[in-house]
């Protein structure tokens, strides 16, 4: 029988294991829930009689020849891949499996610095050198921006020997780079380009969107199926064109990926992918215009801006995604991370994140309009309750790395813990992160500069979480010896 | 042959009233829409499955969220019902002749339609030249709105569904900008009784007081509602709901009640002990 876009095989497998009752002698040992009734009644025995180990009726994801299999072949088509694989470690294990399906110790990879921190761990682990591209900047937001194209053919005329070129498509913010203009010049010249697709999921369905790694010509695409997709956390695709060997990809994945991959992932995926496939455009088209509307009734309260398109310049802004509902607050005299905790403690709003100087509320199929009128007005009430004058706000968002040592090197290095004011001019052996959004301030093997120091004490002052570092109160720093 | 309805006040505790037959049942965009005949209440009417208002007993919710804040100040001339499509409280605000304007706004057109034509009861007055009906959400409707009113009704579901973004803070705090500086604020308050709608009270109470510099409570005995022990809310700028009573110039009126009087308006706001406690744990 043809596979269709209809089926979701691993969903269709797990129905009929739950109908035929197997007796289990095998792990997991909660044994579809009965050995751990506190668990069950938490989550459901629905959910806990599939929460299962692989066996033959339901495939195996580390070697998967029959429904696993099947699922994957249809994400593949569904997303105009090559092939598709289940991850169930997450986005970060996709861009992980990406970089080292490409580079190995030693081997140079072009990537811009604004990357997630799964990047710059994929090569501390295998060695990679990282050819940065500084990301444009956009000077009144504060956010950086994406890759222009020049500041790409630079990077690769400077770095002929590169392997590969890793691009971060869209941003956090939701800003593009010019994917097929990359690809083009990264395939001249025989480097592959790896894309960290992780907020995309919906360029492969939605229209009217920035085009998707795998129809720019990209080679591998990480995407986060768990965040504009639906499915479950932690459950994500790893996309690979026909350019790419299957066999040794999923070689790679399998040095990290788990043995043990949970069929509530699995599953999710599955169902996932077929929702997409039939209802995608569907879909998105309320997304894009619940995102539309948010941004309009928001700019019309005045002081906050919920920017998008508009802002494009064909460099390293080329393309804005317009789900993405992104809001400058700096001109109310509020940080982002302000307004970001204000909307949680006062208003029972929980959204994507606030840096220095913006918030990100993300939008997305499981909206309601009711919800959206109250973001709107928990932001009305904020500018009337908290505006101020907006002087002595650090706009700053982006401050260029100066790379002394490789990431794998520096993370291994003899170290010395420092005051983080003492350690100007030292080589950092560890990265620090303010999260969300997840992007490194300063990674392994790079000069940690006065700037550095200062954005540190400053983010730690506005409340951002740091993270990253041994000492989880970011008062020391450990720097290479 | 018979015919209950039931509702949950707990997982443990039903209140069900012998029914004789359905007049009428729909599903809007919001919420499903019914309403009964029953021999002991007469028509009620359900939204989601929880009651709304029965013949014999609306008189009292209605009395109460309008007469209060109008025996306090009865020189409101411009009010917004928020919620309230059965038109119970536009019915009482239509007979103070000092009211200019009446703004009702209502999110589920089907619940005004199916009243207009079961419910003539408290439905019976949305025709009157100063009521202005807009469908649409209240949080959304409030929000551009400044010193417009002197009066503001929030006639609300509970606390979960379509109701939501009625007892949050972002919605007082747009229903404070939106009173002028003499504005009061009534709604709907739930139940202190059990346990579940005790919290929802107290999370409105909280949000209330973060909001207004003057905020109290008051009760009403409603059978058909959860527990008959019934609460709302009055939030003013200026007014203190007992001390600027104005009960001679109401009683000159001459509206006739059956509930509502003056010395019942004193003795609402005379609270339980527990109740107090309840408030005062999130004041």
């Amino acid at each position: 029988m043809r596979l269709t876009q209809e089926k979701a095989p691993v969903l269709e497998a797990l129905t009929r294991f739950r109908a035929a009752r197997i007796v289990p002698f095998d792990v997991p040992g909660h044994k579809r829930g009965r050995g751990n009734p506190e668990l069950t009644a938490f989550l459901g025995e629905r959910c806990l009689s599939v929460d299962v180990n692989s066996m033959k009726p339901l495939d195996n994801l580390c070697h998967p020849v029959s429904v696993i299999l099947e699922a994957e072949e249809l994400a593949a088509e569904a997303f105009g891949a090559g092939h598709a694989f289940f991850m169930v470690n997450g986005t970060t294990s996709a861009v992980q499996s990406m970089v080292m399906s490409v580079c190995k110790r030693g081997d140079k990879i072009i990537m811009p610095r604004n990357v997630h921190r799964s990047a710059i761990s994929a090569l501390i682990l295998c060695g990679a050198v990282p050819a940065y591209v500084n990301p444009g900047i956009q000077k009144s937001l504060g956010i950086s921006l994406g890759m222009s194209l020049g500041d790409a053919e630079r990077a690769m005329d400077e770095n002929p020997d590169a392997k590969a070129v890793f691009v971060n498509n869209p941003t956090y913010y939701g800003v593009c780079s010019d994917l097929r203009g990359i690809v083009r010049l990264a395939h001249r010249r025989g480097m592959k380009v790896l894309v960290d697709e992780a907020h995309g999921t919906h360029f492969y369905f939605g229209e009217g969107l920035p085009v998707s790694a795998m129809a720019a010509g990209a080679d591998m695409a990480a995407v986060s199926m768990h965040k504009s997709g639906g499915s479950l956390t932690q459950s994500s695709l790893l996309l690979a064109a026909p350019s790419m060997d299957e066999g040794q990809v999923r070689q790679v994945i399998d040095l990290t990926q788990t043995t043990s991959g949970s069929y509530l992932l699995i599953s999710s995926l599955d169902i996932s992918r077929r929702n997409l496939a039939l209802r995608g455009k569907e879909i998105f088209r309320g997304v894009v215009r619940m995102a539309r509307y948010l941004r309009e009734e928001i700019n019309r309260i005045g002081g906050y801006y919920a920017f998008s398109g508009e802002l494009a310049d064909g460099g390293a802004f080329f393309d804005f995604d317009v789900t993405k509902l992104s809001v400058h607050t700096l001109e109310l005299g509020l940080a982002g991370i302000e307004v970001y905790d204000i909307l949680r403690d006062e208003y029972d709003i929980q959204i994507e994140f606030g840096d220095i100087g913006n918030i990100l509320a993300y939008v997305s199929m499981g909206d309601r309009e009711r919800d959206a009128e109250r973001l709107v007005a928990a932001l009305s009430e904020i500018k009337r309750r908290y505006a101020k004058d907006k002087t002595g706000l650090l706009t700053q968002e982006y401050i260029p790395p100066s790379v002394a040592v490789a990431p794998q090197e520096a993370f291994y290095a003899p170290k010395e813990s420092l005051p983080v004011a003492e350690a100007v001019g030292r080589v950092s052996g560890e990265s620090v992160m303010s999260y969300p959004p997840g992007i490194p301030i300063v990674a392994p093997g790079e000069v940690i500069t006065k700037d550095i120091v200062e954005y540190i004490r400053y983010a730690k002052e506005k409340g951002c979480f740091l993270t990253g570092a041994q000492d989880g109160a970011m008062r020391n720093i450990r720097v290479l010896r | 042959m018979e015919l209950w309805f039931t509702e949950k006040d707990t997982e443990n505790v039903r209140f069900s009233i012998k029914v004789d037959k359905q007049l009428y049942c729909g599903q809007s965009d919001f919420q499903r829409i019914d309403i009964f005949e029953s021999p002991e209440f007469g028509r009620f009417l359900t939204l989601d499955g929880y009651m709304m208002l029965t013949e014999k007993d609306e008189c009292i919710y209605h009395e109460m969220i309008v007469h209060v804040p109008m025996a306090v100040n009865p020189q409101a001339k411009r009010v917004l019902v928020i919620g309230g499509g059965d038109g119970g409280a536009v019915r009482e605000l239509t007979r103070y002749r000092s009211v200019e304007k009446i703004d009702l706004v209502e999110i589920d057109r089907e619940v005004v339609r199916a009243c207009r034509r079961y419910l003539p009861q408290t439905a019976c007055r949305l025709d009157d030249p100063r009521v202005t009906i807009r469908y649409e959400d209240g949080l959304k409707f409030v929000r551009g709105r400044k010193g417009e009113y002197d009066l503001i009704i929030v006639d609300s579901t509970d606390p979960f569904g379509p109701g939501e973004g009625l007892f949050t803070k972002e919605f007082y705090g747009n229903c404070c900008n939106a009173l002028n500086d003499a504005g009061i604020l009534v709604n709907q308050q739930e139940s202190p009784f059990y346990h579940a709608d005790a919290v929802a009270m107290q999370r409105a109470h909280k949000r209330i007081v973060e909001s207004f510099p003057i905020s109290r409570v008051y009760q009403a005995h409603i059978p058909t509602y959860s527990s008959g022990h019934w609460l709302f809310g009055f939030a003013s700028k200026k007014y203190h709901p007992t001390e600027d009573l104005k009960a001679e110039e109401w009683n000159r009126l001459g509206l006739k009640t059956r509930y509502y009087n003056t010395k019942l308006h004193l003795g609402a706001f005379a609270l339980p002990e527990y109740v107090k406690e309840l408030l005062e744990d999130v004041e």
